[in-house]
This record gives C-alpha cells, sequence and structure tokens, in this order.
C-alpha cells in the first residue's frame, strides 16, 4: 500500500527516479559519442584523394612503406566498388520482391498464409547475419565452385527482403481501404489500383524502409566473409571474389602491416550508415502518410 | 487477365519467404548430419571437446553454447540500468519533446552502427579501459563481450520498451495523479503494469538480438575454446567460433560449425517467436 502520511519521502523518492532516469539517459548518448569522436580522430588524417581511387596494397607494399616512415601508400577503392556493386544487385531484386511480398500480406492479412509468411518475416528478419553467411556458402559458393560476388549479393539480398518486407506491409496496411474502394468504382483494375493508387501513397515510407534496409546490411560483415570472401585488386566482375568495406576493416584488423588504414576505412563506412540512417529519418518525417 | 498476373505475382514473391526459411532449415539439417552421426545429437551438444588433429578429430558444442548464453544474459542485466530509463526518458518523462526525439535520434543512431565498429572500439578502447580497471589479464574476455553486447542492445529494447510506455492510457496515470499519486507512482503502479508485458517482450527481442552478434563479439571474447570458468577469461560464442573457423574448415570440422549454426539458428528462431507472439498480444491489448 501506498504510505499516505510520509509525503516528504514520496516526493523525494519520485525527484531521486526523475534524476536517475535522465542522468542514466544521458550515459546512453557516451558510446556514440566516444565512438564518432574515435574514429573521426583517427580517421580523418587518413583520406585524401588516393585513398578513395586506390586499391588495398599487400602486406608488403605497407610493411616497406612502414619501415621507411612515410605513410602506407593505397587505399579502399576495391572496397567501395565492391560495397556497392554487391549493394545494387542485391537491392535490385530484394525491392521488388521485397514490396510485391509486402503488398502481397497486407492484401491478404487474414488468410493462414499471410500470417504464416509475416511470422517467417520475422524470423528471417532475426536470423543471426553468420547463419545467413554459411547458408549462402553452402547454397552459392559450393556450387559454384568458387567465392564471388555474387554470392555476397545473395546473402545481402537474404538480408534485406525481411527488412523491406515489413516496411512495406505495414505502410500498406494503414493505408485507408476507402482509397482502394475509390480507385476500383472509378473503374480502374486490381493491378492498375495497387500500382498506381496504393504504392504511390505509400511511396514514402517504402522509400524510408529501403534506404533503413541499405543502413543495416551495408555495414555487415559476417554475411560476406565466406561468401564475397575480399580481394586486393580493384575488380569488376561479379562472379570473382570481391571486397567489400567492412570486409577490408576486417581485413586490417588481422593484418598488423595494414592497421594504420583502419580507422579511415571505418569513418567511410561510419559515416555513409549513419548520413543513411539521418535521410530515412528526414524523409520519414516529410513524407508522413 | 492482368490482374490475374498480378496476383500470382504477389503470391509468387510471397513464396519466396517460406522458401528461404524452409531451404535454411533443411540446408543446415542437411550439412550437419555428418557432425551428428558421428557424435550423436546430444553428445555433440553436451561435450566440450574441440579436438582438431586428423584423425583424432573431437567436436563438441557446449563450451561455444555455454558462452553465448553467458554473454547473452550479462549483456541484458548490464543494458536494462540503461535501456529502462531511456525508455521512461522518451516515452514518459519528455513524451513529444524535443529532448526526447533528440535522443531517440542519439538511439537510432547508435543502433544503426556497424557491429565491426563497435568490435573495433572495444578492441582498441574499452580493452584497455578493462585493463586498466584490472577486470581482466587480457582486456578481452566474456565481459568485455558482454559490455560492448550491452550498449548494442540498449536502443532495441528502449525503443521497444518506450512503444509500450507510449501506449498506457493517459486517463489511467491521471486517475492515479487525482488520487494524489507522485510520477514515480504512477510509474510503478500504473506504468509498468500496464506496459509490464510489452516491455518483457522488448528485452526477449533484445536477447534474440545478442544471441546471433557476430563481428564485435568475435573480436572482443578472446577466441579459446575451452569451457569459460569465470566472467574474466576468454571463450567464443556459437556465432565467433563460426566466425573464426568456417574459413579453412572442411570435412568433420565443416560439418560440426554447421551444426553449432544449426543449433544457433533454433535458438534466436525459439527466441524470436516467442518475442513476435508475445509483442503481437501486448500491442493488441
Amino acid at each position: 500500500m501506498i504510505q499516505v502520511n510520509n509525503i516528504r519521502l514520496r516526493i523525494f523518492r519520485s525527484r531521486l527516479l526523475y534524476v536517475t532516469v535522465c542522468v542514466f539517459s544521458g550515459l546512453t548518448a557516451i558510446p556514440l559519442l566516444a565512438i564518432l569522436g574515435e574514429v573521426l580522430i583517427k580517421g580523418w588524417k587518413q583520406l585524401g584523394w588516393a585513398f578513395f581511387t586506390e586499391a588495398t596494397p599487400n602486406a608488403y607494399k605497407a610493411m616497406m612503406a612502414a619501415s621507411a616512415g612515410e605513410p602506407i601508400p593505397g587505399g579502399i577503392a576495391n572496397g567501395i566498388i565492391g560495397t556497392f556493386l554487391m549493394l545494387i544487385i542485391a537491392a535490385v531484386v530484394a525491392i521488388p520482391v521485397g514490396i510485391f511480398c509486402g503488398i502481397c500480406l497486407s492484401e491478404y492479412r487474414k488468410s493462414w498464409f499471410a500470417t504464416f509468411v509475416s511470422y517467417l518475416t520475422d524470423l528471417l528478419q532475426g536470423t543471426p547475419s553468420i547463419i545467413i553467411g554459411i547458408i549462402t556458402y553452402i547454397w552459392v559458393v559450393v556450387p559454384m565452385k568458387g567465392y564471388s560476388a555474387l554470392a555476397g549479393s545473395v546473402a545481402l539480398f537474404i538480408m534485406m527482403l525481411p527488412l523491406i518486407i515489413r516496411s512495406t506491409e505495414e505502410t500498406m496496411k494503414v493505408l485507408p481501404e476507402t482509397l482502394k474502394e475509390a480507385g476500383l468504382a472509378l473503374g480502374g483494375s486490381y493491378w492498375r489500383v495497387m500500382l498506381q493508387v496504393m504504392l504511390p501513397s505509400a511511396l514514402g515510407s517504402i522509400f524510408t524502409g529501403i534506404l533503413l534496409a541499405i543502413s543495416r546490411v551495408v555495414g555487415e560483415t559476417a554475411p560476406l566473409m565466406f561468401t564475397a570472401l575480399g580481394g586486393a585488386a580493384i575488380s569488376w566482375n561479379v562472379t570473382k571474389p570481391m571486397s567489400a568495406v567492412p570486409l577490408l576493416i576486417w581485413e586490417f584488423f588481422n593484418d598488423p602491416n595494414l592497421q594504420s588504414l583502419i580507422w579511415g576505412a571505418s569513418l567511410f563506412l561510419l559515416t555513409f550508415v549513419l548520413l543513411l540512417n539521418l535521410l530515412a529519418k528526414r524523409i520519414a518525417k516529410k513524407w508522413k502518410i | 487477365m492482368q490482374d490475374k498476373i498480378f496476383r500470382v505475382l504477389l503470391i509468387l514473391s510471397a513464396v519466396v519467404v517460406p522458401l528461404i526459411g524452409g531451404g535454411i532449415i533443411y540446408s543446415l539439417t542437411v550439412d550437419s548430419t555428418g557432425a551428428f552421426e558421428q557424435f550423436g545429437f546430444w553428445n555433440f551438444v553436451f561435450s566440450d571437446d574441440w579436438v582438431t588433429t586428423a584423425g583424432k578429430e573431437k567436436y563438441g558444442a557446449l563450451p561455444f553454447i555455454t558462452g553465448t548464453l553467458l554473454t547473452t544474459f550479462l549483456a541484458l542485466i548490464m543494458c536494462i540500468p540503461f535501456s529502462l530509463p531511456v525508455a521512461l526518458f522518451t516515452g514518459e518523462y519528455f513524451r513529444g519533446k524535443k529532448i526526447a526525439t533528440f535522443l531517440g535520434t542519439v538511439t537510432d543512431l547508435l543502433a544503426g552502427i556497424p557491429s565491426i565498429i563497435y568490435g573495433l572500439w572495444g578492441f582498441y578502447i574499452l580493452r584497455g579501459v578493462f585493463m586498466e580497471l584490472n577486470f581482466s589479464p587480457q582486456g578481452s574476455g566474456i565481459l568485455t563481450a558482454a559490455f560492448v553486447l550491452a550498449i548494442m542492445i540498449v536502443p532495441y529494447a528502449a525503443s521497444l520498451s518506450a512503444e509500450f510506455i507510449k501506449m498506457v492510457p493517459s486517463d489511467l496515470k491521471e486517475g492515479a495523479y487525482a488520487m494524489g499519486a507522485t510520477r514515480a507512482e504512477v510509474i510503478r503502479r500504473v506504468v509498468f503494469p500496464m506496459a509490464g508485458s510489452g516491455i518483457f517482450s522488448a528485452y526477449i527481442l533484445a536477447i534474440g538480438r545478442a544471441l546471433g552478434e557476430t563481428m564485435a563479439v568475435t573480436m572482443l571474447i578472446g577466441n579459446t575454446n575451452q569451457m569459460p570458468d569465470t566472467l574474466r577469461t576468454t571463450g567464443n560464442t556459437m556465432a565467433s567460433i563460426i566466425a573464426n573457423q568456417f574459413g579453412e574448415a572442411d570435412g568433420l570440422k565443416l560439418s560440426s560449425l554447421i551444426a553449432i549454426g544449426l543449433l544457433l539458428f533454433l535458438i534466436t528462431a525459439v527466441i524470436n517467436i516467442i518475442g513476435k507472439i508475445l509483442i503481437r498480444r501486448a500491442r493488441r491489448v
């Protein structure tokens, strides 16, 4: 029971909770600032034209440069190209499939099939990224008899798909039913109404969902380790192993000779991911249904 | 006609999801049979052997299952004192205010930072701090990994919990205030009981995330294959052993690693499905 008599103690307790909540909430911001600061301070020195246009040096070159007291030559162009190639291939497949699947789940929301697929989507979204890596290895790398950027794209596709489905489904579900009815009443055929009335009005949030999906997978390392593998040269051939920025960071982390490139690469990745996040937030605010 | 094609397309794209989901279970099961046949399912799960010498190969998953459960549990404990205040801050105290939106953005960005960058930060900065504080001899280990894991799951737990705290009807709160309750009492006796099941499911989903987290943990846990005896020792989780050894594995070892993958998949799947069922139920109320 609440003690009614001790009013001072109760007010004190209430204030104490208030202060505690504020202090601990403030503390949560520290890791973000610490990580941003760390990456920024150590990373910006490495950034330069060459960092974005040249491929990763091999360990020998890096060692020679280090022993001569020079900065390590080269950059992360191979990783940037790989990241974007794999992302584009993954997105080109995942976006239409995801949007169509999301529409389907919203349209047939009362059927057992949609409920089942909806739960499976949640399951897929929660699957650890390392499992996606293993599965893509089994599905793509083994039959193709070798690591390839294509395998990396498949892994990223599997990771993106549930995110896009979810955002499409949720947006379509909150669109007013009258919108569809109005379209149909005007004589529009079902597919026309869905694609030219419903989808455009949902596009803002779906686009936000896509941006968030991209920002989620662009930093993924685990699914690429056994699929795209990595490579030191700039390569455009998607049937061959290819590097990606997070893979390069992992490589630099494990190779003492290349360690000084690590923060520049991290700064690039972090900036890209956080900008995508902020952009998605802005769009979500602007295009709110 | 076109409508029919459109509907078929819709269904076809929806079939992709069960295909992938079923395919994952099928492929993991098929490719792990080698290990399970060799050692037996329960023997594999409860054995702490990890002998890679050719001819005497023997693999067991227990140290990694322990490592995963231990880091996840510790991360959960460490994340609560931060995620709950953030949830109260954004969902109750400063609900709708600018400062709450700002904190929301901060936690969203925290959720957006790639795992590998958390790993780098933990390895180069936090490890030094932990050594300085004498938490563990090399600075890396179960405790360090769990700490970074805790930071990584705070945003998920906080934003979901805040969603449920916001859903508590204000007439209930106003009723309590009218009866003379203080803010803390309202939170304890109205907000928590009303939002409790939702907050609980938020933490279940946070656990689901922590279980499968790979890169940051791999970089910080120290990667040793024995049973962790104290929190200060190094170890391995199911995800980190796969990340470390899958690349050069073949034969029985590959199959054992895939078996560990299957176990990890099953554990996270069960946790996630429970979390999602609870959350759907909590949202309906």
